[in-house]
Parts: structure tokens; sequence; C-alpha cells
């Protein structure tokens, strides 16, 4: 797992598999980076917002005159000003043909329903002025009651947030008979789980720079996606679509949370119209925990039957899922991932579910590292621990009865998704391998013999995921508002280097490295001469972007294509300058060689120049052997993997220490091992993160009380343990045999070290740590089993976890008995 | 106003700036030092992690005013041409990815190897913990600064 380069390498060595180091650092390091906010135009202008301090309030006036007469203030405005062209932010993803989809002005004009929601905005000629000036703003509000908890929106009787009701959608699927299935099964498990709300908080904060010259628009954004954010500027402001550009410069990271069209973006366009000057606006961090959209939040009602011997008979899920006060560029399409990947890699009879979106005086949900994917994997994962405890075996007992075997690939699971390669058995071996899973589990009974007060924990997941969105068919029987491809062209420059131009849209993955490996495989030419281009719609003028782990499954095998098409263009040139028949050329990547006569041949770099100069070239042949090609998956791609977590949970304190972490993820084939080991080690400490440490909080008001990074725990390099990666393989069917990374580290680690506290703890009867497990948590948890001799604190505690401890199931068959760590 | 003389990278600056303006602001929007980037407003992220008379220092926690006089280094001016090793050891052990954090992290690198020459892999993970990275899981970067510390970066 080096990553050093061997660079004494032959040429020809196959870039495939190298851990190559990354292109991008260089500027990264040395500080010469892009950054949006690094952005200074002539005559620029900044943006300050004021924002609503109340959850849920009607605006009875505005007034924005005294602000105007601050020192450097060149405008101030409220939503009035914008109402005839600010148009509703979009959501793409319409979930059901009845879904309720607010109308959600970037600037609020009569209602406010998430605190941070904006209200009026000051132009000064510096952002110390501008923020200065809005204190001078005055604003007067009708204060209405806030909604807040989604169990009490949904009941008769509730404020309402819109005018439509709390609800946005009710979300249905199942296959197979689960009346039938849940009939007489001789082993109900059924337990609510709580997915905490997250805030996504990439290290960069949002910020937008936008021009407007002569009606035509330049606008710098930290955003994942410059092209479905040109298209969508469009759609909301109606400025025609070919006068505007889009530049995502260098993005500091995104994890989904910028993976949207965002309020200020659309009003920083019209601020640039209004005015004619170059605007930024920068966000600071409380703001931006406050209003880049959150993540999860779930309540998951899952019902799980099966037989004896732990084979699962049905599976039923329900979810409330938080959509917060509107509808974004995804939100409700998150949580129906859902109904793909609640059944993971199990085998069952009978599955249904069932999600409600539900509005709430929050800031909006959307994708966060996962989207949909983490929150099934959690419950369905949960579901197979509690399964195994209730019939008392191992972990991987149960998961291996139901789970599908290597041989039975492809394979159309109960949600009818095709899993095309994956080999369960495999990761799981080597996991355990890689972890001493059978040394591990002895501690673990020694520790409970000896009433050791720290308790050794084993948690597994052996999680799958889909990724590589998206075949466009599947996404628009989906009811999604565009389509899955990704598009990529190639530049064969006459020197004989080659310019990548991707749609693909990077802020930290590698892009500009791994694109660079795949080319140079295809086309033959030094990694070195290959620049890739990305992330401005004029460089780059079609895309679909980068979330959802979908840059190489679909943005790579782009790549391939219109490599392809080069070769195949070159070919026929090459013919002509050969004097031979193009049917007895044969290509090894860079250089045709007429069949026969390998001395005789020509290389792409040659054909290039030739290209360039066209000086004799066949009749009737353009001179140009560029290509662009889009390609459409067929299927998505299926990582999978197995993780397993050792937790030393200390009972006396509530303390979770993770002593070991594995993880060996079958990703397919890799193009770049050090790439893919750092996008797992991210995923994994995220993922961690949401087991142990964060959560959105809102208060009773709807006041956000972990609006700063005081409050919000991200883990700093002290809190999270060194990670062991390995790999399995299994090529996914498209041609490079590539499925995707971005988000398997974080998608299975949550329930791994989940399972692990509560694989410590069950001895005493624990069922469930609602997250993130804090001490404070895991050591109520532990004081209420021992049987609530806490004060009223630990009670309240109790009552307020009632819905997610457990559900009416019977006890475990682990009863606390006195191998326990107490008794 | 008040004047200040600030020396950054090693070119001596003097200027007048509000007395409230921060010193990561004065980096860059005066000096035009935009390697130094800001990632929150509590002084818990450590991205604008700069060195002040030699000891990092967040620099949105001091006023320009504060650093009159003093000597600054940043991201920009840590390597005398080409890659100072830290940076080296970053790159190689690709103990970045996004890189919005990685100049902080390569500042506090430097303050942290200056005064432990060696450090075992928790004494960098507790050194460092001043500095949020969310894109590595700290892995590499703990991998980087081990290699830093082996290349003999203190001397």
């Amino acid at each position: 797992m080096t990553a050093q380069t061997d660079e004494t390498q032959a040429a020809a060595t196959p870039e495939f598999g190298r851990a190559r180091l990354r292109k991008e650092d260089e500027r990264l390091i040395t500080g010469q980076t892009n950054w949006t906010d690094n952005i200074q135009l002539p005559g620029m202008l900044h943006i300050a917002f004021l924002r609503s301090p109340f959850a849920h309030a009607r605006i009875t006036s505005v007034d924005v005159s005294a602000a105007r007469n601050e020192p450097g203030v060149i405008a101030a405005y409220s939503g009035a000003d914008f109402a005839d062209e600010q148009g509703s932010l979009p959501c793409a993803w319409p979930v059901t043909p009845d879904i309720v989809i607010p109308a959600h002005p970037p600037m609020a004009t009569e209602e406010v329903r998430y605190v941070g929601e904006a209200v009026a905005c000051v132009v000064a000629r510096d952002r110390y002025a501008a923020a200065d000036a809005l204190a001078a703003i005055e604003v007067d509000y009708e204060e209405l009651p806030p909604v807040l908890d989604m169990r009490e929106a949904i009941k008769p009787g509730s404020p309402k947030v819109h005018e439509a009701g709390n609800q946005s959608f009710d979300f249905v699927f199942a296959n197979g008979d689960t009346d039938e299935a849940f009939r007489d099964a001789p082993v109900l498990i059924e337990r609510t789980y709580r997915q905490q709300r997250l805030i996504p908080a990439a290290m960069e904060p949002r910020a937008v720079v936008c021009t407007c010259v002569g009606g035509e628009f330049t606008l710098w954004s930290a955003t994942q996606i410059p092209h479905v954010l040109r298209v969508m500027l469009a759609l909301v402001t109606g400025i025609p679509e070919q006068n505007l550009r889009v530049i995502a410069p260098d993005v500091g990271g995104g994890f989904g949370s910028k993976l949207q069209v965002t309020a200020e973006e659309v009003l920083a366009v019209l601020i640039a119209r209004k005015l004619g000057r170059p605007v930024k606006w920068t966000e600071s961090r409380s703001e931006g925990n406050m209003t880049v959209h959150h993540g999860r939040d779930q309540w998951q009602t899952l019902r799980m039957a099966a037989d004896r011997d732990g084979r699962i008979r049905g599976f039923e899920v329900d979810l409330l899922a938080d959509m917060g006060a509107y509808l974004m560029l995804v939100t409700p399409g998150v949580p129906i991932l859902g109904a793909l990947m609640f059944p993971a890699i199990y085998k069952m009879d009978a599955y249904s579910f069932r999600c409600r979106g539900i509005f709430t005086t929050k800031m909006p949900t959307d994708a966060y590292r996962g989207a949909g994917r983490p929150e099934a994997t959690f419950g369905v994962e949960r579901m197979m621990d509690e399964l195994a405890a209730e019939l008392g075996r191992d972990p991987f007992e149960v998961r291996e009865r139901n789970w599908i075997k290597h041989e039975e690939f492809p394979f159309t699971t109960i949600a009818n998704l095709t899993y095309d390669s994956g080999n369960y058995e495999a990761a799981t071996a080597k996991a355990k391998e890689l972890f001493d899973y059978d040394g591990l589990r002895a501690e673990q009974e020694q520790r409970r013999a000896s009433n050791d007060p720290v308790q050794l924990g084993i948690g597994v997941s052996t999680f799958t995921e889909m990724c590589g969105l998206a075949p466009s068919r599947v996404l628009g029987a989906f009811a999604y508002g565009a389509g899955g491809w990704e598009n990529a062209s190639i530049r064969m420059l006459p020197t004989g280097k080659v310019e990548v131009v991707t749609g693909s849209s990077a802020h930290g993955q590698g892009h500009e490295t791994a694109w660079s490996q795949i080319v140079a495989d295809q086309l033959g030419v030094p990694f070195e001469d290959i620049r890739v281009l990305h992330g401005d719609t004029q460089v780059s003028p079609k895309g679909m972007d980068t979330y959802g782990s979908r840059s190489l499954a679909v943005g790579g095998m782009a790549l391939v294509s219109a490599c392809d098409k080069v070769v195949e263009k070159s070919k026929v040139i090459a013919a002509g300058l050969l004097e031979a028949s193009a049917d007895d050329l044969e290509w090894t990547p860079g250089r045709f060689s007429v069949r026969g006569d390998p001395d005789k041949g020509i290389t792409i770099a040659e054909i290039a120049l030739a290209t360039f100069a066209a000086h004799n070239l066949p009749d009737g042949v353009e001179p140009s052997i560029d290509a662009d090609a889009t390609y459409d998956p067929d299927n998505f791609s299926f990582p999978h993997g197995t993780h397993l977590c050792a937790t030393e949970v200390d009972t006396e304190t509530g303390f979770v220490k993770i002593r070991s972490y594995v993880a060996v993820d079958d990703i397919g084939t890799v193009v770049n091992p050090m790439i893919v080991d750092g996008q797992v080690h991210g995923g994994l400490a995220q993922g961690i993160a949401q087991a142990l440490y964060e959560e959105a909080v809102y208060d009773d008001a709807g006041n956000l009380v972990t609006s700063t990074l005081a409050d919000y725990l991200i883990p700093s390099a002290s809190d999270l343990p060194s990670y062991v990666t390995g790999r399995t393989e299994s090529r996914a069917a498209n041609r490079l045999g590539v499925k995707g990374v971005g988000e398997a580290g974080t998608i299975a680690s949550t329930p791994a070290v989940v399972n692990a506290i509560v694989d410590a703890l069950r001895p005493l009867g624990i069922q469930d740590v609602a997250m993130p497990c804090t001490p404070e948590r895991v050591w109520r948890a532990i004081q209420d089993a021992r049987g609530g001799s806490q004060a009223s604190a630990a009670e309240q505690h109790a009552a307020r976890q009632s819905d997610q401890t457990q559900g009416n199931s019977p006890q475990g068959i682990d009863t606390p008995d006195q191998t326990g760590g107490a008794a | 106003m008040a004047e200040v003389t600030v020396t950054v990278d090693g070119v001596k600056y003097v200027d007048n700036v509000e007395p409230r303006l921060l010193l990561v602001h004065y980096l860059r929007e005066v000096v035009g030092k935009t390697g130094t980037p800001i990632g929150c407003d509590t002084s818990n992220c450590g991205a604008c992690t700069v060195l002040m008379n030699g000891e990092s220092v967040k620099s949105c926690s001091v006023l320009a005013v504060q650093a009159d006089g003093a000597d600054i280094t940043t991201i920009q001016g840590l390597a005398n041409g080409g890659l100072h090793p830290i940076q080296q050891a970053f790159h190689e052990m690709h103990g970045l990815q996004c890189g919005y954090c990685t100049p902080g992290m390569i500042m506090a690198t430097s303050d942290l190897l200056r005064e432990n020459p060696h450090p075992s892999d928790e004494e960098i993970r507790e050194g460092l913990e001043g500095n949020l990275c969310r894109c590595t899981g700290y892995e590499n970067i703990v991998r980087a600064v081990r290699r830093a510390a082996e290349t003999g970066v203190s001397s």
C-alpha cells in the first residue's frame, strides 16, 4: 500500500493499476490553488445576506433603505426586489406523480421556513462593510409555530410548514407476498432506528463570483455540478443558456453538499445583472452549517420475518424522511434510493418499502456522501445483527445463509436490480483473516467471562451499494429530471500531446491523474503528455458532473469510447500514409503497423502531426482525429465489501474506542490503488463520524445549535483510528471492469461501528444505542439496562429514545447472565 | 486605520489597515497570498495556519495589527525553490485530496516537527488535532508526517 511510484518501470507498462502520484498535487501543496474565494476582479463587490432568525415566520415588512446609506454600500435588496425574476429553486426528482413541490424563492418574500433562510442582502465594496450594513436592515416578522419532529408533523392538527400540508410524497414499492412471508413467521424482528441529521461540511465553504458583461454571464462557483447548474440557472432565471458560462475552479470537497443549485448562486447572477459589476459571496462556516443542505435524517421502522435457520422470509421498510422546509435538487430522491438498496446482498421471498417525505421547518436535506444507501445499509446491516442475536448465531452465519452466492451472478434482487458481479464469500474470508476474527472473538469471551469493565465488541457490515449513476432509462423510470450519461472528448495536439476534456467535475478525487492513466493506456501516449480539462462549461461544454461514485464507471467509460473513435479515425489516415489497406493495419496502443511487416508503421504522434498539416490525407477524410463520445451505462455498478470493526467500550464511562478497523472492498478493477485507498480512508472517516460524533441539532425553537465547528464535531486525527484496507476483485460488466469507490467507506462503516458497540453491550440486554454513540449515550444506555438506578435525566433520555431503541419484539435470546460485563 | 509592517514570505509590506482586520484577510486580500485559505470562523479547522515568527498560528485568530513587526511564513513561502520536504511527503504519501486543508496541515506539521522531530503516530495525531480534514480520514496525512520526519525536516 505504499504510495511510491516506481519510475523505473518501462514506458510500455500499463498505467492501469499503477499508484501514480497525483498531477493535481503541485498546485495544492504550494498554495497556487484557484479557489473561488481567491478570485479578485476589478470593481468587484461583496454580497452579505441577512438571514431569518426564526424557524417559521411571516415576513410583514423589510426595509433596506437605511442600509443603502451605510459606508461602502452600493445596494441593498429584499426579496421583493427579486420577486419578478428569481423564479423557484429547482427540484429535479419528483418521485411520485402527486408529489408536493412547494415554491422555493431564492430570497424569501412572504414567509420564512428555516433559520438561515435569506430575507435581504447588502452589496458593498468590501466584505466587512457588507456585513456591517446588515445591521441597518429592518425586518418585521410575525412568528408561526415551528415544525421540528416528523413524527409530530404527520399527525392531524400539526402546524403546517406549507399550505398544502406536511407530507410531500408517499412512495411505495413492493415485490412478493409480504403478508404470506410474515404470516406465522417463526422469527420476527421489529426495530425502529434513527438516522440522525448530518452536516456535510466540506472544508471549502461555498463561494460564488459572477460577472455580467453585455448580457453574458460568467459564474464561478464552488460546485460539483457546473453543467447541471448551467442548465438549471437558465431554467430558473430565464437567461438564455448560451449566455451562461459556469466555472467550477479548484473545489475543496463536496460530498454531495455542492451537488445543488443554491439560492446564493441564483441571487449572485441577478445582482450582477442589476449592477453590471462583478459580485462575490463567500459564506462563513456558521452560515454554511445553517444553509448548506443537510444529509440523512430518517426514522426507519423495520420488520424482518425469518425462519429459525436464519433464512429471511420478508422485509418491510417504512421510512419517514425529513425533507426540511423545501425540496431542493434531488431531496426526495435520496431516501427513495433506499427502495433499491434495503435488500442489499440478501435473498428473500417478499419485500416492501414505503417512504413518506415530510416537511419540517429546518434546512432542506439532500445528497450527502452515499445519499440513501448509507441509510439503507445501516438499517439492513443492523437488522442482520439483530436477527443473528435473536437466533444466537454468529452474524456471519446468518448473513451467509441469505446472501447471493458468487456462482449466482448475475442476480436480480427482490428490488429488481440486476447485480452483475460480486463475491461476498471472498471479501468476507479476506476481511476475517486481516481482522483476526477468531482471535478477537476469543478475547471477547475472555473479557465477558472476567467481567472486564472494558468490553470488546465486534461489528460486521457486509454491504453493497449501487453507483455509476446511471442508465438514463432507469433514471427516467424513477422520474429523475435528467439522464445519467457522461461525455468525454480527446484532442490530439500537433506535437503529439493530448488534451482530455471530461464532463466529470473533480473536487478532490484525482481525476486529472486517473483519466491520464486511462487515456495513456488506450492511446499509447505517455502519462506525462496528457492534460485533463474539466469544470468549465466553455472548455467542457457537455457533462453530467460528479456525484454518486459515477465518474469512473460512466465518465471513465466515455473516455474509452472517445479513445476508440480516435483510433478508428487515425486508422484511416494511417492507412493512407502507409499506403496500406486499413484492413491490414494492426493497432498496438500508440502505433499502427502493417500486418506481416512490423517495421512499417506510424505512431499516433506522427499521425497527429500529419493530420495537423493535412497535406496528404486520403481523399474525403477530414483533417481531424479528435473525437467526442457520450456514454450511457447499461446498468448501475455494485461495489461491495466486508468491513469489520472492533470497539472497546468502557462500561464505566461509556467511552468507545475503535481498536481496529478492517475494510475489504470489491470495487472491481482499480486504476490507481493509491487514490482508491485514499477514497476508502476518507469514506470510513465520515461513516465512523456518523456513528460516533456528528449530529445536526435544532433546539425547540428551531435554532441550529450546531452552527459552528466548535459545536458540530468533525473528528480530528486524534479522534479516528488507523485503518487496514484490502481488496478483492470481481469485474463489473463494463469494459474497464470498474465499479466506483467514492462512497463505499461511508456506506459500510456506520453500521459496522454501531454493530460493534451493540455487540459489546448485548450481554447487558442492550439492543441499540442511538447515533451518534457519544460516551453519554452509551453510558446512559448501560445505566438504563442495569435497572434504571439513575436519576430522572436518564428516564427523560429513555423516553426521548423510546422510539429508536426497540420495537415490540421479544427479548433477544442473549439474556443477561453471569458472563456479562455487569449483572 | 493603523499602519503595520509585516514581513510575509521574506518580503516586507507596509500597509494601513483597519484595526479589526484579521491577519488571514490581510494575507489574502491585501498582500494577495491566497494560498492560505479560510475554513471556519471559530478557529477550529486550522486551514489558515501560518508561521508567525516561526511558530504556527491560526491566522483567523490574529489581527493584522498584532502581526505588526512580525515575520510571517505562508505555504507560499515555505520552500526555498522546489518543494519543501513536508510538501514532498504529502505528495508522495497522498496526504491530500481536495487540498483545502493542506496548506494549514503542512504549516502545522512544520511546527510539530520543529518541536518534536521524531513523533510517534499518536503524537502526530495529537499534534495535528487542531487541523481538520474532511477527505483523507487522516491516514495518509499521518503517513506523510512520518515520512517528512524520516527525511529530517527539522534539521
